[in-house]
Parts: C-alpha cells; structure tokens; sequence
C-alpha cells in the first residue's frame, strides 16, 4: 500500500505521455472526433490491477490535465463525458465475466464516442450530429479492439506486479 | 477474445449498418437548402445552388459553390470545421463546436420553409 501514490504518479505520467503523442498523429478522416484512444490502454490496464476507483481517478486527473495542455475547456467537457460513460460500462461488463480484455475495450470505446456525441448533440443543440453516430460506432470499436489486444499482451507480461 | 465479446462487436457492428443503410437509403430528392443556425438558434436559410459567401456574426463564413457547402473560415483554434470536406447531401452538415454554428443540409420538405429570401 505504501507504494501506490508513486505507482499513481507514474501511471498519471504515462497516460499523459500517451495524450501527448495522440496529438502528434493527424488523423483527419472529416469526421471529428476520432482518435486512437493510446491513454485508454493506461486505463484498461489499471481497471484490470487495481480497481474502479483508481481507474476513476487516473481517467478525471488525466483528462482534466490533458486538457489544460493540450486541449481547451470543450475538450475536457467532451473528455469528461465520453470518460465517464466508458468507464461506467467497462466496470459493469467487467463485473459479468463474460468478456475478455478486448471485448471490455471495444464497449469502452465505442461508449467514448457516444458520450461525446450526447454532449456535443447539448452543446449545439441539434441532432445532426447524431449523422456520425455509425462512424463513430465504428471507430470506437476498431480502436477499443487495438487497445484491447495491445493491453490484454501487457496484463500478461505484468502478472507478477503489484500497483498497489 | 471470448464469445461475448464478438457477439458485442457484431451488435455494435450491426446497429452502425442499420443506421448507414438508414442515412444512404433516405436520400434524396436532388433539392438542397442549406440551414444554418448559431446557439441552437435559427440564423438563415440558403439554397445549395446559389454560389454565395455567408459571414456569421465575424465568427465563420461559409462558401456555397458547386453545389457543396463549406466552412472557408473560422477564429476557432482547433480548426476543425474547416478541415471537414463540404457537405452536400441530406442530412450532411459541419459543426463548428467553439462557436455553436451549424450548418446542415436538409431538402426542402423537412425545412418547413414555403421560400428562401433571397
């Protein structure tokens, strides 16, 4: 136990690494909105060694610093939202037993994108937006499935280690 | 990857054709206008086939020509909507999400609108 506000502190350290080097990869598919999602593999991979709590926690902290250096006030409102949501279910599908790594990623990320959008949909106060909704289900699945598989191999090879 | 999780990945998968099939199927009498609006709020009415530049309130403006509309510019800083390719089908539309402007195109029916005011 006395080792978890250094483990913390590294994990918040990686998933910000991995924002930043979100941002260094263009993608423009003119669909805004889509990325790949790397400082969710941080996420996963915590929700799997520790619990929901901590993964809670490391998602608010890092959104919220993501933001302030990367983004703008949107992005963490948007972040925030689709955070929350994707977290919420991969907690709950977890609980179920029935998915493996990749599958809780894919629901993760697919519920990323969908709570983005519910807040975009607030924001401009129109449904147009729900026009992305397929490619946005889309996204979110193959990069969840990417995420999924990168951390189910690192769960494997850190088996032996202890977060908290 | 377990059972679930590709039954998951197929419902996800199959939700998105549905509504793909929805979106594609729906259109379209080959009739545009372009709808506009600025905090959720009304702002104009533009038909796709008039080539015409539209300020919106020193925010954005907006380019109709061959019939497609686009975002030619806006003070944003993330830019986003005017890297978005220019919408001309039904249903199509570019938000700009700093300045809630939205532009959509809808086909004259679902506009409600008798005429455009040219």
């Amino acid at each position: 136990m006395k080792n978890r506000a250094a483990y913390f502190g590294v994990l918040t350290a990686l998933a910000l690494i991995f924002s930043y080097i979100e941002t260094l990869i263009p993608i423009q598919f003119g669909v805004p909105g889509i990325k790949l999602g790397l400082a969710n593999l941080i996420i996963v991979i915590v929700l799997y060694k520790t619990d929901w709590r901590e993964a809670l926690l490391l998602s608010v902290v890092r959104i919220i610093l993501a933001g302030f250096i990367f983004g703008n006030l949107f992005s963490i409102v948007y972040s925030l939202a689709g955070g929350f949501l994707s977290l919420t279910v991969m907690v709950l599908l977890k609980r179920t037993d029935r998915f493996s790594v990749a599958g809780i990623s894919m629901a993760g990320g697919v519920c990323h994108n969908i709570g983005q959008l519910v807040v975009a949909m607030i924001v401009v106060e129109t449904y147009q937006v729900g026009y992305y909704l397929p490619v946005l289900l889309i996204a979110g699945l193959i990069t969840g499935a990417v995420i999924g598989a990168v951390a189910g191999e690192v769960l494997k090879r850190i088996r032996n280690l202890s977060f908290q | 990857m377990k059972r679930s999780d590709l039954i998951l990945a197929g419902a996800v998968l199959a939700v998105a054709a549905v509504i793909l099939a929805y979106q594609f199927f729906r259109q379209d009498s080959g009739e545009h206008l372009v709808e506009i609006s600025v905090d959720g709020e009304h702002f104009g009415t533009y038909d796709l086939t008039d080539e015409q530049t539209i300020e919106i309130d020193d925010t954005n403006r907006v380019v109709i020509e061959d019939g497609a509309a686009r975002m030619e510019w806006a003070d944003c800083p993330d830019q986003i909507c005017v890297n978005h390719r220019a919408v001309s089908k039904n249903g199509e539309s570019i938000i700009c999400l700093p300045n809630q402007v939205v532009i959509t195109i809808v086909s004259p029916e679902e506009s409600g609108l008798d005429a455009v005011a040219q």
